[in-house]
């Protein structure tokens, strides 16, 4: 390893979505940003401070408050040959673009067959944490895991953060990412010279062999977090960063299970019709023989989220609750 | 024959050649041929003939769901688009659109949108990327008047105006979108007056009239290629079903009956009569070259090939390594 590789720096997620961000627009002058107060403002949550003085307002560009119309026209963009990036302010604010994302964006290619690729990133804000209320605090990854045609990133790493734009801009269809507002301000150790990741893998954050947790974006530190707990109290667990939620990673889900045997998910998605049910579904279908106890999962409580704080931690999935079902598990089962 | 007398003849041919490639498409629905929704054009044949005119092979297109009539005035082969409505793999979309959405980059036709109002974003950006790389290109972009309703017309009409973007909103004003008249969905029925509150320029236009179409698109064109976005409304009427499912309780047959006689076809016919361009037999031949080339692009769709069920999720991304 070079000295250059081996030295870190303290940085926050939002300061490494900016300096991907920045890197997109220097290295490719089709690229631009576009969306609600990413100009003069500096972005809602600070990502793009500085981006308009740096790259002036054609590729800074402010929209107005129309989120179908802008994130159609970064779909009309794309396909006329620029790479633009639409960052929707929050994900409950994409719902009013839905239109574009599903009957666009994602149908273009397969519609067409094959004639109108839509090479487009959107960046948004997601989830919950913050007392903002049942408005401002929704994890819908799952809801655009659904949906064909699109790609769908979460990343829950600073090395993610950082490195997943680049990747996006470089795959040819609609990728959408998902920025957990909650993460924006913390911080930690990035190496000097990180930058491009891959966007096809999960990845084990942590390795441990006695129950496997799946998790991604905004739970990743959290689950991180139960890890350690449950170790200090003798359970090593594996936690797989699923990273990428479509295309799921299924070849990891199920390598994880096959060693520990026990699986337990955190989403904070409601759980109704969940990502953490398609895991549990994917690992019935092809690892359930695999399986000594029942999978349990961990997700919101099934309400519009709360703004007073202890109603709204308890609906959110939590380290203390994520111990409880590793435990429970454990416990069900020798 | 001189240059206005076969520009003339074009346009009448370009009309006749739509309507006999739709009355073909109802009679193959009938024969269980095509399938799912089938919006036809008949009666506002001149608005895609005459705005088609206004553009050149670099200039884009946004259509609707009731498109046939715009992908054969652009110029795309009506074999093409016939096996499309069969869902042949030799269609336009490989036969995974179908009647909706016909689309053909080569002739940069960008669908085929059946969300209503879905299609004006989507021209916005067109344009933003033409602006962008300083292309002189002009998007155009056709809806009919119920997208009028919808938000995404509001918000893509402002962009557009706000950005100073080279999009043509065309609006086809039929009267009814699907069953509902527009004075039972408007608080405003004059659009021009709502378009031109986003401070772009807003005309209306005779759609029945094909010179007088071709006349305002070509004027409008000149104008977005210059100075941004317009609005052109064109007034129109569909002279059959909103599509074929259609029983047609919310119109009097007697309305239908009055459009009729200023059917774009023989009214242009008629007028071309009394100006000496056209005559029995050319009548004739333009008929029969429809005909013909109806005739042809039924039996390229009929001779279409299935794509294999194998080949189902192909497409779902994008083959392409480098978009």
């Amino acid at each position: 390893m070079s000295d250059a590789a081996a030295k870190t720096r303290m940085i926050s997620f939002r300061d490494a979505y900016r300096e991907g961000l920045r890197e997109a627009l220097l290295r490719d002058p089709r690229v631009f940003l576009m969306g609600e107060d990413v100009g003069r403002y500096g972005g809602t949550y600070a990502v793009s401070r500085g981006l308009l003085d740096e790259f002036g307002p054609e590729r800074i560009r402010d929209a107005p408050l129309s989120e179908s119309a802008f994130v159609g026209a970064g779909i009309g963009a794309a396909i006329g040959g620029l790479r633009p990036i639409v960052e929707i302010m929050t994900v409950n604010f994409s719902l009013l673009a839905l239109d574009q994302i599903l009957n666009s964006a994602a149908t273009f290619s397969h519609m067409s067959g094959g004639q109108v690729c839509v090479p487009l990133v959107i960046r948004m804000a997601t989830g919950a944490g913050r007392q903002l209320a049942a408005q401002h605090s929704h994890s819908l990854e799952g809801w655009y895991a659904h949906i064909p045609g699109i790609k769908v990133l979460a990343p829950g790493t600073l090395e993610d953060a950082r490195g997943m734009l680049a990747s996006a801009l470089a795959d040819p269809n609609p990728v959408l990412i998902f920025e957990h507002a909650r993460l924006y301000p913390i911080e930690g150790e990035l190496a000097a010279d990180a930058g491009a990741v891959e966007i096809e893998h999960a990845r084990l954050r942590r390795r441990g062999g006695d129950v496997s947790l799946v998790c991604y974006g905004g739970t990743l530190d959290k689950t991180l977090a139960a890890a350690e707990t449950l170790a200090a109290q003798g359970i090593e667990a594996d936690v797989l960063d699923l990273r990428v939620l479509r295309p799921l990673d299924e070849a990891a889900i199920l390598e994880t299970v096959s060693r520990t045997h026990r699986l337990v998910i955190v989403d904070e998605g409601w759980r109704s019709g969940s990502l953490a049910a398609e895991v549990a579904a994917r690992v019935a279908e092809h690892a359930f023989y695999e399986l000594d106890a029942p999978i349990r999962r961990v997700c919101s409580a099934e309400v519009p989220i709360p703004y007073p704080k202890h109603l709204e931690d308890a609906a959110l999935p939590q380290p203390d609750a994520i111990v409880a079902a590793v435990r429970e598990g454990m416990a069900a089962h020798a | 024959m001189s240059a206005e007398r076969e520009h003339a003849l074009a346009l009448l041919g370009g009309m006749i050649r739509i309507r006999h490639f739709e009355e073909k498409c109802a009679e193959l629905y009938g024969q269980s041929k095509i399938r799912g929704f089938l919006h036809l054009y008949v009666g506002q044949e001149a608005v895609a003939v005459g705005v088609m005119q206004a553009l050149g092979s670099d200039d884009a297109i946004v259509a609707t769901y009731r498109e046939h009539g715009h992908a054969l005035a652009r110029g795309i082969d009506a074999g093409a688009v016939m096996a499309e409505m069969y869902g042949k793999r030799e269609g336009t979309s490989h036969g995974r659109g179908g009647s909706m959405h016909i689309f053909d980059v080569s002739a940069r036709f960008y669908g085929g949108n059946a969300i209503v109002g879905g299609g004006l974003p989507l021209a916005v950006g067109l344009a933003l990327a033409d602006k962008l790389q300083k292309r002189p290109r002009v998007t155009v972009c056709f809806f009919g008047e119920g997208a009028i309703a919808e938000g995404e017309f509001h918000e893509s009409l402002n962009l557009a105006a706000l950005w100073k973007l080279p999009v043509l909103f065309l609006c086809e004003n039929n009267l009814y979108a699907m069953g509902t008249a527009l004075a039972r969905s408007e608080s405003e029925t004059n659009l021009c007056v709502k378009a031109a509150s986003y401070e772009l320029p807003a005309w209306s236009v005779d759609g029945m009239d094909v010179r007088a179409v071709e006349d305002a698109a070509r004027r409008a064109v000149v104008a977005v290629r210059g100075d941004g976005p317009l609005f052109l409304e064109a007034r129109t009427y569909r002279f059959r079903a909103h599509s074929m499912f259609d029983a047609q309780l919310y119109r009097a047959k007697s309305e239908v009956e009055e459009w009729k006689k200023r059917d774009p076809i023989p009214s242009f016919a008629a007028q071309l009569r009394a100006e000496g361009l056209l005559d029995d037999e050319s009548l004739a031949g333009l008929e029969a070259a429809a005909d013909a080339e109806v005739a042809r692009a039924v039996e390229f769709a009929e001779a279409g090939t299935w794509e294999p069920v194998e080949q189902l999720t192909r497409h779902v991304y994008c083959e392409r390594d480098e978009p």
